[in-house]
């Protein structure tokens, strides 16, 4: 079909529209009256049914009309958003995603979709009948006189500051004239010319929409200023084909209480609502016009599909490959001024390989941006008061490991919300504020990104947590004694661990935190925890910058060359023969006073030469996978290498300890060893 | 307009057999094959075919025919499936037909001792007899696991 060709952009752009009705949503639910937030999700819900009647997906154009339909109501000011219609405008944002994701697979995005749609119909009637005899009434009168302008709590203390300093907060309502042409630039003319006496506060609708010319005929500006209503009243009607400018004088008394009402519409709400401060600050927020003298950021930018990215990086990969075997040749020719040229390259090369990583970089707020959604419900459904701060989103990974980032951390903060922040009775109690607080923060350091999980709940249990190792037989009773905190948390991690008494379904599940483990661990990362009994714990992930190109030590078995990557080796070392013990059927040797079994990689994989029984001494790299060492024996050592990671392909997709290939300088394959799986 | 096929015709031992052209991306001379431990014993390793890490298998062993020597007849084509891409090692590979579809056969159970389910048909041209291979069959992924597992401990 002749559609196919758009289905991927209509996917990716529902993608988008969905996300950003999530975000306003989240925001329009600590601030009920930010008319900015429903004209938002309203666009987004008006686009989503258009390119979905376009694509021919039916039901999803149906949802998104009844949606539009309420946001609508919403919008022109007839119906308040209360959290009934949050939470049925969520329920459709979920069945929307369903759709999307249906879609995706190939699936034909039906659904049923007739009792969202009728609940939005109730609320549609329910509302209608009731205000709409307000409406009407109010519509004879003085636009300005009836209708309040919504402020937030910000620009409620901007105001009441600037008028106990003597300013004046005026309203002005613009109209233009019905012929008048070029409506934006008149608006902007306004808005410039009240700019130059005062300070416009705020602006409906924003200033974005204006200068889109998103308005009908009149718009509203809020000014502080020292002039009169009849200065301001002259300014702007000073701009040519305005039609009439009504000034009003804003009297905070008669504010406040729309305020308080507000206030108390936010205390029904969810537990969460009723602190917006903290959380606020960090959802995306678009088209927030608070100041009203927000501009348009245009970045100079351009889109390029991920594949080409992909294909740069494969190109450069080959090119990293022969300048390993140029550096090789001209090591061994020892001419002057082709070792100076290889050189050169090898520089250039260099800066080119960290702009290409660079490229492929991403920002964590892909991922993040979907937990605020998920924090919400989860917290709702468990009846805790919390809030999800989100700290260093712009922090940049390489798409790979975004990819696939997401699960664990989803595990870990749901791990959080249910076992670590108390009830907010709990919490009462030991006399902490009633909202908890989970703060997700990603940062960079050196050649690792960290993404912490701290949440201030009440810790972990050393008692409970030993007790439940020496039960699933983890550790024994004797060991327990002398296990230090971080040790005993650290069991946390271990396969078939789960503390939570009661099984529910957020986490606990018998799949625990070793699956978070292993799968960071896979991506080259590693994972921590540490907890302050009664303050909180911190979960730590720390991954490498980049999976595509990493620094490995290539060593000899038998007739094969193999990679180890650096990442996992603590440090090399030649023992002699007379060094080996044997412990429990093991070979096993003393390094620096640790008891390390050894590895041999000749029999692990199975490659007959009979090399090592008569060596004197043995090469030994000391690898290690989280506290865990072992001795990796090789025959020898080669040297310290850059490689390129490449998969072996589908066909051979499961080799017990290879997670890889490469190309070595002399274009031979060298198999990469997957060190975690050689330390049980 | 297609009543023919395209195919590339290669030598196992004393017998001829063919793919469909459009399986075929390349067709390569064995050279440094990588060995991967813990794999069935017809892989016989990777190979860097221009930058892409490629599996090698032994074809022979694959459809259970009788081991010979590598000579420097021998070739490697390179096929691709359903996104699978594999070397098949092959005695020799030297021509490029163009076959009617009538002139293709069922096969039979078994030909030459390759088991039934390799078999895609048999071509009847002039005097020669031409065994068509189904790939699909040969790059079977969940005989691959079970093997592995049986094979790679």
């Amino acid at each position: 079909m002749e559609m196919n060709q758009y289905l991927d952009m209509f996917l990716e752009e529902s993608k988008e529209h969905l996300q950003s009705i999530n975000d306003h949503l989240l925001v329009l639910e600590n601030k009920p009256s930010s008319m900015d937030e429903v004209n938002e999700i309203f666009r987004s819900a008006h686009t989503l049914k258009g390119m979905a009647a376009t694509m021919g997906f039916e039901d999803m154009a149906k949802l998104t009309h009844e949606m539009e339909n309420v946001l609508d109501q919403v919008k022109s000011g007839k119906m308040a958003i209360r959290p009934d219609i949050m939470d049925i405008i969520f329920q459709c944002v979920d069945i929307l995603e369903g759709m999307v994701y249906s879609i995706s697979e190939n699936g034909d995005g039906r659904f049923d979709v007739s009792e969202a749609v009728n609940g939005l119909r109730r609320i549609l009637k329910g509302e209608t009948a009731s205000t709409q005899a307000i409406g009407d009434s109010a519509q004879n009168e003085d636009p300005i006189a009836q209708e309040e302008i919504p402020f937030d709590e910000y620009e409620m203390t901007v105001l009441k500051q600037s008028i106990e300093s003597g300013y004046s907060a005026l309203w002005i309502k613009t109209t233009v004239r019905n012929d008048c042409v070029l409506k934006a630039a008149r608006a902007y003319m306004v808005y410039n010319s009240l700019e130059s006496v005062g300070e416009i506060i705020k602006c409906i609708p924003s200033v974005e929409e204006l200068e889109e010319e998103k308005f009908d005929k009149s718009f509203d500006l809020v000014i502080l200023t020292h002039k009169s209503e009849e200065e301001l009243k002259k300014i702007v009607l000073n701009v040519s084909e305005i039609d009439s400018a009504e000034i009003r004088t804003i009297d905070l008394k008669s504010e406040a209480k729309e305020n308080k009402k507000e206030e108390h519409e936010q205390s029904l709400q969810s537990p969460k609502a009723s602190d917006q401060s903290s959380a606020n600050g960090n959802l995306p927020v678009t088209g927030d016009s608070t100041n009203g003298q927000k501009k348009h950021t245009t970045s100079k930018t351009i889109r390029v599909d991920i594949e080409r990215l992909d294909v740069l990086m494969n190109l450069f990969s080959e090119l990293v490959i022969d300048r390993g075997r140029l550096d090789q040749l001209a090591k061994e020719l020892l001419n002057g001024p082709l070792s100076e040229t290889v050189e050169h390259m090898n520089r250039i090369t260099g800066d080119l390989q960290n702009i290409i990583l660079n490229m492929r970089m991403i920002p964590v707020e892909q991922v993040f941006n979907r937990f605020p959604r998920m924090v919400r419900d989860l917290s709702r459904e468990l009846q805790k008061n919390l809030t999800l701060q989100i700290e260093g989103a712009e922090t940049e990974l390489d798409r790979t490991l975004i990819d696939e980032i997401g699960d664990p951390l989803v595990h870990l903060l749901r791990n959080s919300i249910d076992h670590g922040v108390e009830s907010p009775e709990e919490r009462k109690k030991a006399g902490k504020p009633e909202m908890g607080t989970i703060l997700l923060k990603a940062f960079h350091s050196g050649n690792h990104v960290f993404i912490e999980v701290k949440d201030d709940g009440r810790g972990i249990n050393r008692a409970k947590v030993l007790k439940k190792a020496i039960e699933k037989g983890i550790v024994s009773e004797q060991q327990s004694s002398s296990l230090t905190d971080k040790q005993v948390y650290d069991l946390l991690f271990s396969a078939g661990f789960s503390t939570a008494e009661k099984l529910s379904d957020i986490s606990g599940r018998g799949v625990g935190l070793d699956v978070v483990k292993t799968k960071i661990e896979v991506l080259g990362g590693a994972v921590s925890v540490d907890s302050v009994p009664g303050k909180g714990t911190t979960f730590l992930i720390q991954l490498p910058l980049t999976l595509s190109i990493i620094s490995s030590m290539l060593v000899d078995v038998g007739s094969e060359i193999f990679a180890v990557p650096l990442s996992s080796i603590i440090e090399t070392a030649v023992f002699d023969k007379g060094q080996i013990m044997r412990a429990h059927q093991q070979d096993v040797i003393d390094f620096r006073g640790k008891v390390v079994p050894l590895v041999y990689l000749d029999r692990i994989f199975q490659i007959s030469e009979e090399f090592t029984a008569h060596k004197e001494q043995i090469s030994v790299l000391i690898i290690r996978k989280g506290d865990k060492m072992a001795g990796l024996v090789v025959d020898s050592f080669i040297g310290q290498q850059e490689i390129v990671l490449k998969s072996l392909g589908r066909y051979l997709g499961n080799v017990f300890a290879v997670s890889g290939a490469t190309i070595l300088g002399n274009g031979k394959v060298a198999l990469i060893v997957d060190c975690n799986q050689l330390i049980k | 307009m297609s009543d023919e096929k395209k195919i590339i015709v290669f030598r196992l031992l004393d017998q001829e057999y063919g793919v469909e052209l459009k399986y075929v991306k390349s067709i390569e001379r064995l050279e440094s094959v990588t060995k991967v431990p813990r794999t069935p014993k017809f892989v016989k390793g990777v190979i860097n075919l221009r930058g892409i890490v490629t599996p090698i298998i032994d074809l022979k062993e694959r459809l259970g025919l009788p081991q010979a020597e590598l000579t420097e007849e021998s070739r490697v084509i390179i096929v691709e499936l359903d996104g699978l891409e594999a070397g098949f090692i092959v005695d020799s590979a030297n021509d490029v037909l163009d076959i009617p579809l009538q002139s293709i056969e069922p096969a039979p159970n078994v030909f030459q001792g390759v088991r039934f389910e390799f078999l895609e048909g048999i071509a009847k041209l002039d005097q020669r007899l031409l065994v068509l291979l189904n790939f699909n069959k040969v790059l079977n992924l969940e005989e691959m696991d079970q093997l592995s597992k049986v094979e790679g401990l």
